[in-house]
């Protein structure tokens, strides 16, 4: 019996190993990337080790207490049941042994603590189920969205080395310089965790908490929402690109340039196609966790787009729920996450798409008119 | 012509009623003790198959069985069923039991009052189990429910949970007003309070911080009742509340929920280790005032859950150095029962090698507990599998093994056989290694950078993903190893005698085996 257990747990072990290639047995917290993180996890190791140090010696007395005063040995029981010299040290020891560990565990608090004079600010916004940054007097501002596609998810493709730990559009900061970050929500409670930053903030409606980072080396560091926030909290990472200030400005610049450019779009004129593509894509994006890939949602508590009547007849109420939302569900207002572009097109898109077919095109100037008609 | 009386009185003693009606209208504190414990049993085994549920998912990266919102309901009713259904009720279950017998009552002091609080607890489960079938599915936002998820964006069968956890809760106030009443008025004349057991030492102190906290829970759940029904924005920052307020109020609550679900199996172990030490428990002073302080102290470190909301550094100072503390009398604790065992004369029979167990993992969850307390690196463990790790070190190890040495040690005494010692060794190995494979690798993970509460994850998290279930599986599995135990020692066995371990002490074991339905009617003398 006890030997099937054993070879059992053999083979699970090698299925364990052979199961992925990337799997690792990693059993430590990274010193990461930065002076803050370096101090975190030097806080960690000293902490750990002092608990070893006890563990060893309390762990030492019991199982010696087992081995020498088993009743089997002939150990015959002392009657002493208390001392006080004894109690006093083991109270005042440990006492010690804390305050000697608040001393730098304070020091680094502060030191998170102090987000004066930054070099650059970012407004980080968690919604469900993804995150937007937005940089300050910048007038860049974005949402990044899980990358993984979903066969990966449900098994049906080969899951890729960043599963999960992937994003359409990372956070871009410069390396060296000050970086401060201004987290809120705009729906439930989330948390922005990036390991290797130390970082670790609740993003909470209706307050705005303050971070900060400066990281020392050019990298891509890897985090995830850290606070359950329902259905998808598990697929709303945060990916960190890290590059040299002349790299990070050009992409600044390059991102000022596109985002002027995709102003223009919304006064082009689009053809359905057009729309039906780039809708595609942000619903795709955006949408489908919640309404479905098939736009025939999960009912009753996200309703199916397909046959849906104020889908089919009503184009002022249906733009009115994505510019809006729908207070008390978890329909969110994308009027803010979305360009008037990307909400034309999804909204053109869910009136075209699954045999909808209204054959409706909703313009961006549309969508334009609409918020400035509010 | 009183003692005519009397002795008529006394040719009267009777026995349990026959039937169903005999549990329903029971007023006997060792039938209610009994239900309170069948029922935690059984709100174990629901609990735990749900537990079993979440980690056959996260067997493998990717979603095989269940998807998110389904994933979420398991952690979030596992959580809810295991707090509130299985360890508490134990706990409530060991006192009306082992209190009244261990200070020479006769009965509970307000026993009418004792069966009420029992059979609102089924009434609270059946409410909070019904969820799983309802329209939009069961709570699922977590055991700690953090508004706004849990309101504004919460499912329809939120508003039975809020009145299942006002059942639950007042079955609970019910139950320490009872046990406190009970030690305060009943005890046998000659015992003073430093002559009491630690175990209702223990039960003494948390009957007060459940009377002290349940209240605050009533009070949250009762703001978002008015949140989702009756239009108030307590919680709601559109409305001018506060999302963060929640988190205050249900941790003023749920710190000293923590220590409720542990100081009774502090008292228990207290008791064991000492009997199969065959020697005095080390520093029995100390050990009463070092749980009176852990209580006062669980009343101020609340914020050590929220470290990462944002407080203000001040705050956040205060509760980092108040949680530290904390660790001194517990680690006294610790100390005084490494000390009772030596140079004591040891046996390890299976209440034993739970105690044992206890002391050693419990001050391993205490280790990450110290750890979670520097707020700096709390940043880096807070809401990861670290956490998850370190309270099921202090409750699985902590609180379920504190109830399985209570439960083996006190057996013969309730049934009136000895349980199958081998079995219940097997009983313990298992669980044991099943316990420790499942929980030790999610420190790992943890630190490795992998969230709690995610149906799905990245594959360098995969390997020690897959040690756990596995463990998990053999824990889980092995409890019904313990139910069959406890099911053969109730029904036969070896006679067991008044006192079967011969180095027990307490009033327990002056009564007969199994304990006779009426004991002490005339209070013992304690000298």
């Amino acid at each position: 019996m006890l030997r099937h257990a054993r070879t059992w747990l053999g083979v699970l072990f090698l299925m364990a190993l052979s199961a992925n290639t990337s799997a690792s047995w990693e059993v430590n917290m990274t010193p990461g990337v930065t002076e803050v993180s370096r101090s975190v996890f030097n806080l960690h190791m000293t902490i750990f080790w002092i608990s070893v140090v006890i563990g060893a010696i309390v762990f030492g007395v019991m199982f010696w207490s087992m081995f020498m005063h088993r009743r089997s040995r002939g150990a015959v029981p002392a009657k002493f049941h208390e001392n006080l010299t004894v109690e006093i040290l083991w109270t005042v020891i440990p006492l010690l042994i804390l305050v000697g560990m608040a001393i730098p565990a304070t020091k680094t608090l502060i030191e998170i603590y102090d987000t004066d004079d930054a070099d650059i600010d970012i407004v980080i916004t968690g919604y469900q189920w993804r995150w937007q940054y937005n940089y300050l007097g910048e007038d860049v501002s974005f949402m990044s969205n899980l990358a993984t596609p979903r066969d990966q998810i449900a098994n049906q493709a080969a899951k890729g080395e960043h599963y999960l730990l992937e994003v359409d559009e990372p956070m871009v900061v410069p390396t060296g310089q000050k970086v401060r970050l201004l987290i809120t929500a705009a729906d439930v409670i989330h948390s922005w965790w990036v390991p290797a930053l130390a970082v670790k903030k609740d993003a909470i409606p209706g307050f705005i908490n303050e971070a900060w980072t400066r990281i020392d080396e050019p990298g891509i560091y890897r985090g995830q929402c850290t606070e359950l926030c329902g259905r998808d909290h598990a697929f709303m990472p945060i990916v960190v690109d890290a590059r040299t200030p002349e790299d990070y400005a050009a992409w600044l610049a390059e991102k000022k340039a596109a985002a002027a450019a995709e102003a223009e779009l919304t006064s082009k004129e689009w053809t359905l196609e057009e729309l039906m593509e780039r809708g595609e894509r942000v619903y795709t994006s955006t949408c489908v966790a919640c309404h479905q890939a098939n736009g025939e949602g999960l009912p009753p508590m996200f309703p199916g787009l397909k046959d849906s009547d104020m889908v089919l007849n009503d184009v002022a109420a249906h733009i009115d729920v994505v510019v809006n939302g729908v207070p008390g569900t978890a329909m969110a207002a994308f009027g803010k996450q979305l360009s008037e572009v990307d909400i034309a097109a999804v909204v053109t898109y869910e009136r075209n798409a699954w045999g909808n077919d209204t054959g409706e095109v909703v313009a961006p100037i549309d969508i334009l008119n609409f918020k400035n008609g509010q | 012509m009183s003692a005519v009386i009397d002795n008529h009185h006394a040719d009267h003693a009777h026995g349990p009623a026959k039937g169903p009606m005999r549990w329903i209208l029971t007023t006997n504190h060792k039938d209610i003790g009994s239900m309170y414990l069948w029922f935690s049993f059984a709100m174990f085994l629901l609990g735990g198959t749900l537990a079993m549920v979440i980690r056959a998912e996260l067997f493998q990266p990717g979603l095989q069985l269940v998807q998110p919102e389904f994933f979420n309901q398991m952690t979030t009713m596992h959580g809810l069923i295991m707090v509130f259904g299985a360890v508490m009720p134990a706990f409530v279950g060991l006192a009306n039991w082992m209190v009244p017998l261990m200070i020479g009552a006769p009965d509970m002091a307000l026993p009418r009052m004792n069966n009420f609080s029992f059979w609102l607890l089924p009434a609270a489960f059946g409410l909070l189990i019904s969820t799983l079938f309802m329209e939009g599915g069961a709570p699922n936002f977590g055991w700690t429910f953090y508004a706004p998820l849990s309101t504004t964006y919460g499912p329809d069968s939120t508003t039975f949970f809020i009145f299942a956890i006002h059942l639950a809760g007042i079955s609970s106030i019910m139950g320490a007003i009872n046990i406190i009443a009970t030690i305060l008025n009943l005890r046998a004349p000659g015992m003073t309070l430093m002559k009491m057991p630690l175990f209702v030492w223990t039960w003494l102190i948390t009957a007060f911080l459940l009377i002290a906290v349940m209240p605050v829970l009533a009070g949250v759940v009762t703001m978002m009742l008015m949140d989702i029904h009756f239009g108030t924005s307590f919680f709601n920052a559109a409305g001018g509340g506060d999302p963060v307020l929640f988190q205050h109020i249900f941790w003023f609550f749920g710190h000293p929920e923590v220590y409720i679900m542990i100081l009774p199996a502090f008292g228990a172990v207290s008791m064991i280790i000492p009997a199969f030490s065959r020697k005095p428990l080390f520093g029995y002073t100390s050990m009463v005032y070092a749980t009176g302080a852990i209580a006062f102290l669980s009343f101020s470190v609340w914020a050590h859950h929220m470290f990462t909301v944002g407080i203000p550094l001040t705050g956040e100072l205060f509760f980092m150095y108040a949680t530290m503390l904390i660790a001194v009398p517990t680690g006294v604790k610790v100390f005084n029962w490494a000390t009772t065992m030596f140079r004591g004369s040891l046996t390890f029979e299976a209440p034993m090698l739970f105690a044992i167990a206890f002391v050693i993992l419990f001050t391993i969850g205490g280790f990450s507990g110290l750890m979670l307390a520097i707020a700096p690196a709390d940043f880096q463990y807070h809401d990861t599998y670290f956490v998850v790790a370190h309270f099921h070190y202090v409750l699985v190890p902590g609180a379920i093994f504190g109830i399985f040495a209570s439960a083996y040690y006190w057996l013969p005494k309730w049934t009136g056989y000895m349980y199958d010692e081998v079995l219940a060794k097997t009983h313990f190995w298992m669980s044991f290694v099943g316990m420790n494979l499942a929980f030790f690798p999610m420190h790992f993970v943890g630190l490795a950078g992998m969230p709690r509460r995610i149906p799905d994850y990245n594959m360098m998290f995969a390997n020690f993903n897959m040690v756990s279930s596995v463990g998990a599986f053999m824990f889980g599995a092995t409890q019904l190893l313990f139910l069959f135990i406890v099911i053969k020692c109730v029904r036969g066995g070896k006679p067991a005698p008044a006192k079967p371990w011969d180095g027990a002490e307490g009033l327990e074991w002056t009564v007969p085996s199994p304990a006779p339905y009426h004991t002490f009617s005339t209070p013992p003398e304690v000298k």
